[in-house]
């Protein structure tokens, strides 16, 4: 084997050893790592009250109120398996609303209720000029269509 | 651990266009009787004045098209494509922010790829293109945090978040800063080069890359998960296209700065060498 052939072999082993390092190490960090609680995370883990996380999930359509003082809202957080109830006091990002993605600061009060000190609004990865807003998007195919 | 080849110290032929650099008895850029052809076709290129000849031209051909591409598709992304749905004015902000973090991780690929030729088959050039990439490198990586965050603040509502996404783009700028940092108490040993510690770390930095990459898919993050994979785009044509053109612009005009920075660096190198004969009499 020439020194050549010996160096390449080597550099290869270490990259890959490195590499896999890197990611055992991020698979272990995959909890610690996140960056915020789903609500099934919740359910599943049991956050005990007071302590401060990051919930995050999608707004659940017809959940938003505002309550009778006008600056503090409450709304349900869902991630499809499961449905935490918030609040939040003051002013929400512009593109916090309804059927969209919210990652909020907080703490769970004794009933179960998140209590949001920061609200910060989820995009998603789909981008569309306004005129096809209210097309429905399918996720699998791609493909947008016409709602009537 | 050895320089990768020695400078034959006043045995210089008044002749000689370029520092002596010698594996053997010859010079470093002739192959081996009997390598393999892709070696001998790499070990071609080894020698600076087949390189230039190539590397002239080439800049030029990278530099003004890449140019004429920017402007067009930052052009047209500002003035001609329709505002988000959700997002508005500032989605435009995506025709500078996505070809900056595609350079700022396809410059360290780059950097990683370089060191591997480098620490492999000893080739000098190599190590003078991961010197001559990682500068612009980290320029593009800190383009690429500075416009997301101008994003992040009317969109998310904050400048800056610790998820997965930023802060592993934000180690990628400081492995930059600490390759640049290497690669300058490296530039003494008058080939231009980078030292093989370097090399090895930025060999070693490539496992930042697929991080990076796969941050948004493996851990909850702030970041949106990727719009454009093998299934296709959820960015809408009409407000794709633009990011075709400044994709590519700012790919070319990255070759043609490497090319010049090479360049440079081989030019620098005569000099020295030049000012070593004067010196010597």
């Amino acid at each position: 084997m020439k020194a050549k052939h010996q160096r390449l072999v080597l550099a290869l082993v270490a990259l890959a050893s490195i590499i896999g390092a890197g990611l055992l190490a991020a698979s272990a960090l995959k909890d610690e790592a996140a960056y915020f609680y789903a609500p099934a995370d919740v359910k599943a883990k049991g956050v005990e009250p007071g302590r401060a996380i990051r919930l995050g999930g999608m707004v659940v359509k017809g959940s938003l109120k505002r309550a009778a003082d006008g600056v503090t809202i409450r709304f349900n957080v869902t991630d499809g398996k499961a449905r935490v109830p918030a609040t939040f006091s003051g002013i929400a990002p512009d593109l916090f609303k309804e059927g969209s993605g919210v990652v909020a600061e907080g703490a769970f009060d004794d009933k179960g209720t998140f209590v949001a000190t920061n609200l910060l609004a989820k995009h998603d990865e789909r981008y569309m000029p306004r005129e096809l807003e209210g097309m429905q998007y399918n996720e699998t195919t791609h493909e947008m269509k016409v709602t009537p | 651990m050895s320089p990768p080849c020695h400078k034959k110290a006043g045995s210089a032929a008044p002749t000689q266009r370029f520092p002596t650099c010698a594996i053997g008895k010859k010079p470093y850029w002739r192959s081996p009787p009997g390598a393999a052809t892709h070696a001998a076709l790499m070990h071609r290129f080894a020698n600076p004045a087949r390189f230039l000849k190539i590397a002239r031209p080439l800049t030029q051909w990278l530099f003004w098209p890449g140019l004429a591409l920017i402007l067009i598709g930052a052009g047209c992304g500002l003035l001609v494509t329709p505002a988000d749905y959700l997002q508005g004015q500032t989605v435009r902000i995506l025709y500078i922010h996505v070809p900056a973090a595609w350079l700022g991780m396809g410059g360290w690929t780059g950097i990683a790829l370089a060191a591997l030729v480098q620490l492999v088959w000893r080739h000098p050039l190599a190590a003078i293109a991961g010197r001559a990439i990682a500068a612009p490198g980290a320029l593009f990586t800190a383009i690429c945090l500075a416009t997301g965050s101008i994003w992040g603040r009317p969109t998310w509502g904050t400048w800056w978040e610790w998820d997965g996404r930023m802060t592993s783009m934000l180690v990628l700028l400081f492995l930059y800063l600490g390759y640049i940092a290497l690669a300058q108490a490296s530039a003494r040993d008058g080939q231009g080069g980078v030292s093989h510690v370097t090399a090895i770390f930025g060999l070693v930095g490539a496992v930042n890359i697929p991080i990076i990459n796969r941050s948004v898919v493996w851990w909850n993050s702030l970041h949106q998960g990727p719009s454009i994979t093998m299934r296709g785009s959820t960015i809408e044509t009409t407000l794709l296209w633009p990011l075709g053109l400044t994709l590519l612009g700012f790919s070319l005009w990255f070759g043609a700065i490497v090319l010049m920075r090479m360049r440079a660096i081989l030019a620098q190198n005569k000099v020295e060498a030049r000012m070593q004969r004067l010196a010597r009499g």
